[in-house]
C-alpha cells in the first residue's frame, strides 16, 4: 500500500509515512480531552477511557449544543450517530425470564448509569469521528426534567433523522428542530417505544421459546447450565 | 485529501441557478409526485415524495418506516448469541458482515479476542459478502437507466459467491456463522481452490461491467455531474463508505482503525473519487469490487493453521461496559453501541447502520435535480431497505 520510501532508518515502519496521521493512542485522546477542557471548563462533567479503545465524555445540558460545534472546529467533523439510553431497569425482567413470574423477587433493580454516570433516568448521547487523526468521542448528556435538549442541527445536518428517530423512540424533544415528526412509526401512535416501561407485547403474551430449548449435554462439566441462551 | 474542486461547485450551482430562473419565467403549475412506497425502483418499500415544477424537483422527502422490525427493542430481550440471528437481516445483501461488528463489540466487552485462523475467516467472509452484495448493485445499476443485460451477469456472477457462502456457512442468504470467541465451523475441503477460481471469474465480471456500462455514453450522460455531493457536507451527513470516498474522503474502516480482524495483514488500495456525482460513486464501488477479491485472494494464501474458537464458557455472560464497534460494511459505516449489565442478554444495543445516514441525504441531494435524475441518484447512493428501517 505505502510506497517504500527511504526515510530515516530501517526500524522504522515505512507505511507510517504515508498513513495520513498516527494511529489513536490514549495520548491522542487526553490531548482531545484537555481541548475540550478549554473550551466548556465545569460544563465537561466526566470523562471516561478505555487503553488503546476509546474515550467517553459527558457534559451539561446548558452545552449541549455548542460542545458539538466545538468539537467540529476541533476537527471532529464526522457525523456518526446521535441516539438516547434509558438506564430504568426493565420492569419486565430480561428476556430469558418467564414474564409471569418476573415480579417474584421483590426487590427492584437499582438504576446505574453506564461509563462517565449520570444522574438522570435519561441520557443522549452522539458519536463524532476525526477522519484525519483517526479517532471517535461519544458524547453523553443528561437529559433534564423538561425532556427537551438543544438540536445538533445547526452543526450537523445529519443529526436530522436522528433526532425524530430519538424524538419517536424516547419521548425527547429537541428545541430548535424544525420538524420534529416521526420519522418510523405512525403518527398516531401513543407511547415511546424504546423506553424500558414499553411492554414488548409479544413477548407478554408467550414466554421465548428459546428458554424451553435448553437441553444439559451429556458430557458437560460446567454446571451453570440451568438458565437459558445456548452458548454455542 | 482530495476534495471538490471550487470551480466545479461553483459551476454546478450556476447551473442550477439558470434552471431556477427558466421556471420563474416559465411559471409552470407545481405538482406532487409520489414515487412509492411499491416501485421497482426503491428497493424495496421506500416512499418519496417529491414536489415539482415542471420537470424539476423543488423538495422531496424519503418516508421510511415501512418495514421497521424494531430491532433495537428485540435485542433487549434476546442472550447475546442469539442477537447475530437477527442482525443478519439488517443489510440482508451482506449479511454476514452485520454479524461482526456486533460480535467484536460483545469480544471486546469480554476481552476475548478470535484465534488469528478465525479471524482471517472471519475477514475472507467479510469480503465476499462485500463482493456479493456490490455485485449485485453493479448489476442492478443498469436496470435503472434501461440497460437489462448487465443485471443478469449481476445475478449470474454473484451467485458464484453465494454459493461459496453457502458452502461455509450452510446459508445463502443468511449465515449466521459469527460466534462470539470465532466462528462455528472451519472451511470445508476443497473451499480454498473453489474461491480462487470464483474470484478469478469476478474480477473478469467487473471488466466486463466496466466495458458495459462505464464506457457506455448513456450511462455517463446520466451519471456525471449529477447529485454532487460536495465532502463538506458527506461528511455533516455521516455518508459512509463509497457515497464518501466518492466526494474525495479518503476514509476505510478498513484501513484506519485498529480491529482483531485480517485486514491489515493484505494490501489493498482504498480508491476515492474527486468529483462526488452519481458516477464517482459507482466507480468506486466497482473499484471496491476488485480490490476485495483481491484481499479474498491473499488471505486465502496466508491462511494460518490452528483453532477456530477460542476459550469461551458456554453460558456467555458479557460483563458490565459499553462498547462501540464499527466497520466498514459494502454500504458503508456499520456499528453497534452495545450497553451490558453483566447479565445473559445486552441491556441496549444501538445499531448505526450505513444507509440511514446515506439515504437521509436525499432532500438535500434531490433539490433541484430532473425527475429522471431522482432513479439515478437514488442507485447510485445505494441503499437497502432493511438497513434504514432496522
Amino acid at each position: 500500500m505505502a510506497p517504500l520510501s527511504d526515510t530515516t532508518d530501517a526500524t522504522t515502519d515505512a507505511s507510517a509515512d504515508d498513513a495520513p496521521a498516527a494511529l489513536p493512542g490514549d495520548g491522542l485522546r487526553e490531548g482531545i480531552v484537555d481541548a475540550l477542557r478549554a473550551e466548556l471548563g465545569d460544563q465537561l462533567l466526566d470523562t471516561h477511557l478505555v487503553p488503546q479503545t476509546d474515550l467517553w465524555v459527558r457534559v451539561t445540558a446548558e452545552v449541549w449544543q455548542q460542545t458539538g460545534a466545538v468539537l467540529k472546529s476541533q476537527g471532529f467533523d464526522y457525523f456518526c450517530f446521535l441516539s438516547a439510553i434509558d438506564w430504568m431497569p426493565s420492569p419486565y425482567g430480561d428476556g430469558e425470564d418467564d414474564p409471569s413470574a418476573a415480579d417474584e423477587d421483590d426487590e427492584p433493580a437499582e438504576m446505574t448509569s453506564g461509563y462517565t454516570g449520570g444522574d438522570t433516568r435519561f441520557q443522549v448521547f452522539a458519536r463524532l469521528t476525526d477522519l484525519r487523526r483517526h479517532v471517535g468521542v461519544t458524547i453523553k448528556v443528561d437529559v433534564p426534567e423538561s425532556m427537551t435538549l438543544d438540536t445538533w442541527l445547526p452543526t450537523f445536518a445529519g443529526a436530522n433523522w436522528h433526532e425524530r428517530e430519538t424524538h419517536e423512540m424516547f419521548g425527547i424533544t429537541f428545541e430548535g428542530h424544525p420538524d420534529m415528526r416521526n420519522l418510523y412509526l405512525p403518527g398516531e401512535f401513543e407511547g415511546y417505544p424504546l423506553r424500558k416501561d414499553f411492554p414488548l407485547l409479544a413477548r407478554m403474551i408467550k414466554p421465548w421459546p428459546g428458554i424451553v430449548d435448553v437441553e444439559p449435554m451429556p458430557a458437560d462439566d460446567t454446571d451453570d447450565d440451568a438458565e437459558g441462551g445456548d452458548g454455542s | 485529501m482530495t476534495m471538490l474542486n471550487e470551480r466545479q461547485q461553483l459551476s454546478y450551482i450556476a447551473a442550477q441557478a439558470a434552471d431556477a430562473r427558466l421556471n420563474v419565467e416559465l411559471e409552470t403549475d407545481g405538482m406532487t409526485l409520489n414515487i412509492g412506497p411499491q416501485h421497482p425502483a426503491t428497493h424495496g418499500t421506500l416512499r418519496i415524495i417529491a414536489r415539482l415544477d415542471g420537470e424539476q424537483v423543488v423538495w422531496a422527502e424519503p418516508v421510511p418506516g415501512y418495514m421497521h422490525r424494531g430491532y433495537e427493542k428485540l435485542t433487549e430481550v434476546r442472550t447475546f448469541p442469539q442477537v447475530t440471528t437477527l442482525i443478519n437481516r439488517i443489510d440482508w445483501l451482506g449479511s454476514f458482515a452485520n454479524e461482526v461488528p456486533f460480535i467484536l463489540a460483545a469480544e471486546q466487552l469480554m476481552e476475548i479476542e478470535a484465534p488469528p485462523r478465525a479471524q482471517y475467516i472471519r475477514t475472507i467472509l467479510f469480503e465476499l459478502s462485500r463482493i456479493a452484495n456490490i455485485g449485485l448493485f453493479l448489476g442492478d445499476l443498469g436496470v435503472q437507466m434501461g440497460a437489462v443485460t448487465p443485471a443478469f451477469f449481476g445475478f449470474r456472477d454473484r451467485e458464484y459467491v453465494l454459493n461459496l457462502i453457502e458452502g461455509a456457512t450452510g446459508g445463502r442468504f443468511h449465515p449466521n456463522f459469527d460466534r462470539i470467541g470465532g466462528l462455528k465451523d472451519d472451511l470445508p475441503k476443497g473451499w480454498i481452490n473453489e474461491t480462487k477460481q470464483v474470484m478469478k471469474r469476478l474480477r473478469g465480471f467487473c471488466d466486463e461491467i466496466e466495458d458495459l456500462l462505464f464506457g457506455n455514453e448513456i450511462f455517463q450522460s446520466r451519471t456525471r455531474g449529477i447529485g454532487v455531493i460536495p465532502a463538506e457536507v458527506a461528511k455533516s451527513y455521516g455518508l459512509s463508505g463509497a457515497n464518501l470516498r466518492a466526494s474525495g474522503v479518503d476514509w476505510d474502516l478498513r484501513r484506519d482503525q485498529v480491529l482483531p480482524m485480517a485486514w491489515d495483514k493484505a494490501d489493498f488500495k482504498v480508491w476515492t473519487h474527486p468529483d462526488g456525482d452519481s458516477w464517482a460513486r459507482c466507480w468506486v464501488r466497482l473499484q471496491e469490487t476488485r480490490e476485495a477479491t483481491k484481499i479474498v485472494d491473499q488471505l486465502i494464501d496466508d491462511l494460518p493453521a490452528g483453532p477456530i474458537m477460542a476459550k469461551v464458557p458456554r453460558i456467555i455472560k458479557v460483563p458490565e461496559g459499553e462498547a462501540w464497534v464499527s466497520t466498514e460494511n459494502p454500504l458503508g459505516e456499520m456499528g453497534y453501541y452495545v450497553i451490558s449489565k453483566g447479565d445473559l442478554g445486552p441491556f441496549r444495543v444501538k445499531i448505526r447502520s450505513a444507509s440511514f445516514n446515506n439515504i437521509s441525504i436525499t432532500p438535500w441531494v434531490l433539490k433541484g435535480v430532473y425527475v429522471p435524475d431522482i432513479i439515478t441518484i437514488l442507485a447510485s447512493l445505494y441503499f437497502i431497505l432493511g438497513d434504514i428501517d432496522r
